[in-house]
């Protein structure tokens, strides 16, 4: 079988292509990275492949663009079937996709309404993360993962965002922890995972980012 | 044991629309009860407490949420007839894909046009851009699914419906800004599956006036 091409239109700090990352890192795959200048200047690959958004993550297999993190991991999970991301059953599967897009919708909106505030984050912005945040911890339950016993779906698509939260705390001059500590505990579980801590950045270098971007935004 | 499908469903909605078209095409039985979104039953908000929203499928008492979750669910449970999804990954990826674009465009902007504020004239032309992007992407297929209707399929006809009040309220021009999208729409209807489920176009207009109307006063 001749080898396959995987290529990820990335950028280091984005939370959408930390998801293919550790997908294709759970699924022991290798690939090849390569660097978006997001300022500078997209390459003609990325405006060629995502012509619609021409955003990253863009996921090449073999060539072929996908684009979505959320159905770029699907897909891997899909082509690659071990270990398997999705529960087995169509309900379990169903449940997943809707806390998946659930995530996609609310997390990192809702961070953003802190950490793009100019001066002190707005009271209604901080109770609205915790809120959503909340919503999750209900999700988990008392189980070790979203989908139960194994890290999977849900989970690689809600860990990559939890690298911002360093920044959006620092930010909004509140703790995690203290206010979702389940959620905190399902945080540290994951990165304890090998694709999890090889792919999340330093959230000091992330709060670095937010504070480079604020300034270019004019919000300091 | 025979299956139990009931569906939380809200006539007007073009969300609800995609899961009867789905339910139809497997040639499902299923109940369907009617919410009112300004007074939520106990029922959608025990079922959805997340975003309390219709379309909700409660299959053996079990409920799933977001139609195109929906739709995908039915396509997996009921794989006897009628296949929405391509087989082949990749095939399913652009499907994917494209039905997203739709549910990231098509509501919102059209919405803006019915609300009919200061930001009409400019829905209006990203409205038009957005069907000529899905346009292209048809091509010369009959269907988005190809031969026959598929995913992308499902979730694009319901809005179809709402093409009348988008033309009353901003002269949008749609027919003659895609053609093919308009003759797409109407082979959709030669689908038994489409033409049953689809809401009449004037009841829409009336529907979304009201809702407007509604809107503004809260």
């Amino acid at each position: 079988m001749s080898k396959e091409e995987l290529v990820i239109l990335d950028c280091w700090v984005s939370p959408f292509c930390m998801r293919v990352k550790i997908a294709l890192s759970e699924k022991g795959l290798e690939y090849e990275a390569r660097a978006e200048d997001l300022f500078g200047g997209k390459s003609d690959l990325l405006l060629n492949s995502n012509p619609i958004y021409k955003k990253v993550p863009v996921f090449l297999h073999n060539a072929k663009p996908l684009c979505e993190s959320t159905i770029i991991v699907n897909y891997i999970d899909e082509t690659w079937s071990s270990p398997p991301l999705l529960p087995p059953c169509s309900y379990g599967r169903a449940q997943a996709r809707f806390w998946a897009d659930f995530i996609d919708k609310k997390v990192f909106d809702a961070g953003g309404n802190i950490w793009r505030s100019k001066g002190e984050a707005p009271v209604e912005a901080k109770r609205e993360f915790i809120e959503i945040l909340k919503q999750l911890e209900e999700a988990l339950g008392d189980k070790d993962f979203f989908s139960g016993d194994t890290f999977g779906f849900v989970d690689i698509i809600a860990i990559p965002l939890t690298s911002w939260f360093y920044a959006i705390e620092k930010l909004g001059n509140f703790k995690v922890e203290d206010e979702c500590p389940i959620f905190s505990a399902w945080m540290k579980r994951c990165l304890k995972r090998e694709s999890v801590a090889k792919v999340l950045p330093d959230p000091e270098k992330v709060y670095e980012f937010v504070i480079m971007f604020r300034k270019m935004q004019g919000i300091e | 044991m025979e299956d139990e499908v009931v569906l939380l469903d809200l006539w007007a909605s073009p969300f609800a629309i995609r899961v009867k078209i789905a339910l139809e095409e497997k040639g499902i039985k299923y109940e369907c009860k009617q919410e009112d979104l300004f007074n939520k039953s106990h029922l959608l908000l025990e079922m959805n407490p997340i975003h309390k929203k219709i379309p909700v499928l409660i299959h053996n008492g079990k409920p799933i949420s977001e139609s195109l979750i929906i739709v995908q669910y039915i396509d997996q449970v009921w794989n006897h007839k009628s296949p929405l999804l391509p087989s082949d990954p990749y095939q399913r990826s652009q499907a994917l894909f494209w039905a997203d674009y739709i549910d990231k465009k098509i509501y919102g902007i059209g919405r803006r046009i019915w609300m009919g504020k200061e930001d009409q004239e400019e829905a209006k032309e990203e409205l038009i851009q957005t069907f000529k992007t899905i346009e292209r992407e048809l091509g010369d297929k009959l269907y988005f699914g190809g031969e026959s209707i598929g995913y992308v399929d499902v979730a694009l006809v319901p809005f179809t419906s709402w093409f009348y009040t988008y033309e009353t309220c901003a002269n949008c021009g749609i027919e003659a800004a895609c053609p093919k999208l308009i003759a797409w729409a109407k082979r959709c209807k030669e689908n038994e599956s489409v033409s049953k489920a689809l809401t009449d176009p004037l009841e829409i207009y009336g529907y979304l006036l009201q809702l407007k109307k509604r809107l503004e006063l809260q």
